[in-house]
C-alpha cells in the first residue's frame, strides 16, 4: 500500500524541458511514494480514503458470494433460515431439559433472537478469518487496502442477518411479546455488534496469515463464547457474585441489552449500552491497528 | 569473457539524467523479507518450536541498494537469472511490497500484469473476475462498464466470459489478464513474465498494443527471459543479479553482457523464443 498518495493539482512541474516539449500537458495527477514501513499503522486519512474509494469492491464481492449461496432464491433463503432455526430448536430442547421444563414465556423468542445476533457476529469472524489467505492472487498482484477483504465478509453476514430478523419478528409476535419504542434500541445494539465483529474479523484475518490453524480453533472458541453469553439464559439469572462476568465478556453487555430491548420491550440498561459501546470501539481499534500495521507484509506471507 | 564484460556494463551504472520527466524513480531501494521455512505456519508449530527454541526464519535480501529512473514513454526491460529480485522489484513499484530501505516514486496510475495472471477466484466467471479485479485496482463501475467490451474484444473471449475461469485454458487466462491490464488506461504498465501464454497471433497483437501504449507516452516495465522480446520492445534494459544492478543501458549492449555472463551463446534459440 502506498504510504503517501499525493494528488497534485496543478500537475508537478519538475522538469522545464519536459514542459516545453509538451510532456507535461497530459501529466498524470497521481503520485505514489513508497517508503519503508515496518509494523506501523499507515497514515490514516489516505488509507481510509482509499478504503472508501474502493467500497464498491467489498460490496461486489459480498454480492457475488451471496449469489453463489443462492441468496435471493426461495431455496437459498430456506437453507439460510433453516440452519439457525434448527439450531434454535436444538438449544431450546436442550435448555428445556436442563431447566426441567421451566422457562419464562417468550424464552424461545429470546433464544432465537440471541442466536441470530450471535450468528451475525460469529459468521463475520469465522468467514473473515480465511478472507486474506484465500485472496492470494489478488493480493499478490494488486495494491489495495487489504481491510476490504474482511469487511466484505462482514457485509455478507449483515445481508444474511436481514431475513433472520424477519423470521424473528414472526416468532416474536406469535409469542405475544410487546412491540414498542424500546424495540428501536436494538438498532444501536446491532451497530455495536457489527463494529465489534468488524474489529475481531480484522484481527482474525491477520492472525490467520501468520498461523494457518487459527481457523481450526475458531469454531470451538465461538461455541464456548456462545455458552458464556446471555443467549441460552437470561442475564438476570446469573448467580449473585458472578455479575462481573457479563462485563468481562464483550458480548455480555451487547446481548443483554439486545434481549431487553428487542425481546422484553424494556429500556436497556445504560450500563449495558455504554460498556457494550466501549468493547465495540476497543475491538475495532485493536483489530484495525493489528491488521493495517501488518497488511503490507501479507504479500510475502501468502 | 570477451571485450565487453559484465563488470564493464556495471561500470556505467546510473543512466544520464532523462530528458523526459521520470515516471518511476527508484532511489537506493533495498527489499528484504523474513521467509519462514515452515511449509504452513501454524500456532501449534510455533509454540512447539518456541519450547525447543528453534529458529526457522531466514532473511531473504531480494533487492539490494538499487537506483534508477524510468522516463515517461519508455519501455524498460528487466532481465536476470531466476531469483535475481526482478519480481520483487516490480511488486515494489506497484506498491504491493514496501521497500525495506530507500524510496520509490511512481507517477501515474499503475496497472499490473504479474506472474500469476489476473483474477481472483477461478470459480467465478471471466466477467466477474474482470469486475472484481477492476474494482480492486481502483476503477469505478462506470469506468469498467465503458471498458468491458473493449477488454473482451481484445482478448477475443466473447463466448467465454460467462463461464467460470477454471474452464479456461492457460492461454485464455493469459489473454484476458493482458487485455484487462492494458485496457485499464494505465500511465504505467508493469508486466512480469506474463507474455508467454498467448498464441503467435495474440503475441503479435500484444506487442503491437504495447508499442501503441508507449507511443502515447505510457511507460512499461517488462520482466522477461525472452531476449527477442526484449530487443523488439525495450528502449532500456536493466540487468539484475542477486538483487543488485549489474547493468543498465541499451538492449543490445546489456543483453550481450548478460548472455556472456550466463554463458548462453548468441545462437541459442531457446533463450530467444522463451518470452
Amino acid at each position: 500500500m502506498s504510504t503517501e498518495t499525493v494528488k497534485h493539482d496543478p500537475p508537478p512541474q519538475e522538469n522545464p524541458a519536459a514542459i516545453a516539449d509538451g510532456w507535461a500537458d497530459a501529466y498524470t495527477p497521481e503520485v505514489n511514494v513508497y517508503v519503508p514501513h515496518r509494523t506501523t499503522v499507515p497514515p490514516l486519512r489516505p488509507y481510509l480514503a482509499e478504503l472508501w474509494r474502493r467500497r464498491d469492491f467489498a460490496v461486489e464481492m459480498a454480492r457475488m458470494r451471496l449469489r453463489a449461496q443462492h441468496y435471493g432464491t426461495v431455496f437459498g433463503m430456506t437453507w439460510l433460515l433453516l440452519g439457525p432455526l434448527c439450531l434454535g430448536g436444538v438449544y431450546f430442547v436442550l435448555v428445556d431439559i436442563l431447566r426441567g421444563g421451566q422457562h419464562p414465556p417468550g424464552f424461545f423468542a429470546h433464544l432465537l433472537g440471541g442466536i441470530f445476533a450471535y450468528q451475525l457476529f460469529a459468521e463475520s469472524v469465522r468467514r473473515s478469518a480465511a478472507s486474506v489467505t484465500s485472496g492470494g492472487k489478488l493480493i499478490l498482484n494488486t495494491a489495495f487496502p487489504r481491510a476490504l477483504l474482511p469487511i466484505s465478509e462482514v457485509i455478507t453476514s449483515i445481508v444474511r442477518f436481514g431475513p433472520m430478523m424477519v423470521l424473528y419478528a414472526v416468532i416474536h409476535v406469535l409469542s405475544g411479546l410487546p412491540v414498542n419504542l424500546n424495540t428501536l434500541w436494538a438498532l444501536l445494539i446491532f451497530a455495536e455488534i457489527v463494529v465489534f465483529a468488524s474489529g475481531l474479523s480484522l484481527l482474525m484475518a491477520a492472525l490467520q496469515v501468520y498461523f494457518r490453524d487459527v481457523k481450526e480453533f475458531l469454531p470451538y472458541l465461538m461455541r464456548v463464547w456462545l455458552y458464556l453469553s446471555p443467549v441460552l439464559w437470561y442475564a438476570d439469572e446469573v448467580p449473585h457474585g458472578y455479575g462481573w462476568l457479563l462485563y468481562v465478556n464483550p458480548l455480555g453487555p451487547m446481548l443483554t441489552a439486545w434481549s431487553e430491548s428487542l425481546n422484553q420491550g424494556i429500556t436497556p440498561g445504560g450500563n449495558w449500552l455504554l460498556v457494550g459501546a466501549g468493547w465495540a470501539v476497543l475491538g475495532l481499534i485493536v483489530g484495525f491497528v493489528f491488521f493495517t500495521s501488518r497488511e503490507r507484509e501479507f504479500a510475502v506471507r501468502l | 569473457m570477451s571485450s565487453l564484460s559484465a563488470s564493464d556494463v556495471a561500470a556505467t551504472p546510473a543512466p544520464p539524467a532523462p530528458e523526459r520527466p521520470a515516471s518511476i524513480k527508484v532511489e537506493n531501494v533495498s527489499i528484504s523479507y523474513q521467509s519462514t521455512l515452515q511449509a504452513t505456519p501454524t500456532l501449534i508449530g510455533t509454540m512447539s518450536r518456541l519450547r525447543r527454541r528453534k529458529k526457522i526464519r531466514k532473511e531473504v535480501r531480494a533487492v539490494r541498494d538499487v537506483s534508477f529512473e524510468v522516463p515517461r514513454g519508455t519501455v524498460l526491460g528487466v532481465i536476470g537469472a531466476n531469483g535475481a529480485g526482478k519480481s520483487t522489484l516490480v511488486r515494489a513499484m506497484a506498491g504491493i511490497l514496501p521497500p525495506t530501505s530507500g524510496r520509490l516514486e511512481v507517477h501515474g496510475r499503475v496497472s499490473t500484469l504479474l506472474a500469476l495472471g489476473v483474477g481472483f477466484d477461478r470459480k467465478l466467471t471471466g466477467r466477474q473476475n474482470v469486475l472484481l479485479g477492476g474494482l480492486a485496482a481502483g476503477l469505478d463501475r462506470d469506468q469498467l462498464a465503458a471498458k468491458y467490451d473493449e477488454i473482451v474484444a481484445f482478448a477475443e473471449l466473447e463466448e467465454y466470459m460467462d463461464m467460470p475461469m477454471r474452464t479456461y485454458s492457460a492461454g485464455m487466462y493469459g489473454r484476458l489478464a493482458f487485455s484487462v491490464a492494458v485496457n485499464m488506461e494505465p500511465d504505467i504498465l508493469l508486466i512480469d513474465e506474463a507474455l508467454s501464454v498467448g498464441d503467435a497471433h495474440f503475441k503479435q497483437k500484444s506487442f503491437a498494443k504495447m508499442r501503441e501504449l508507449c507511443d502515447q507516452a505510457h511507460t512499461i516495465v517488462l520482466v522477461s527471459h525472452g531476449m527477442r522480446a526484449m530487443r523488439q520492445l525495450a528502449d532500456e534494459v536493466l540487468w539484475l543479479d542477486k538483487g543488485q544492478v549489474r547493468g543498465y543501458g541499451k538492449p543490445g549492449q546489456v543483453i550481450k553482457a548478460y548472455r556472456e555472463f550466463m554463458r548462453v551463446s548468441e545462437a541459442d534459440e531457446a533463450s530467444e523464443e522463451d518470452v
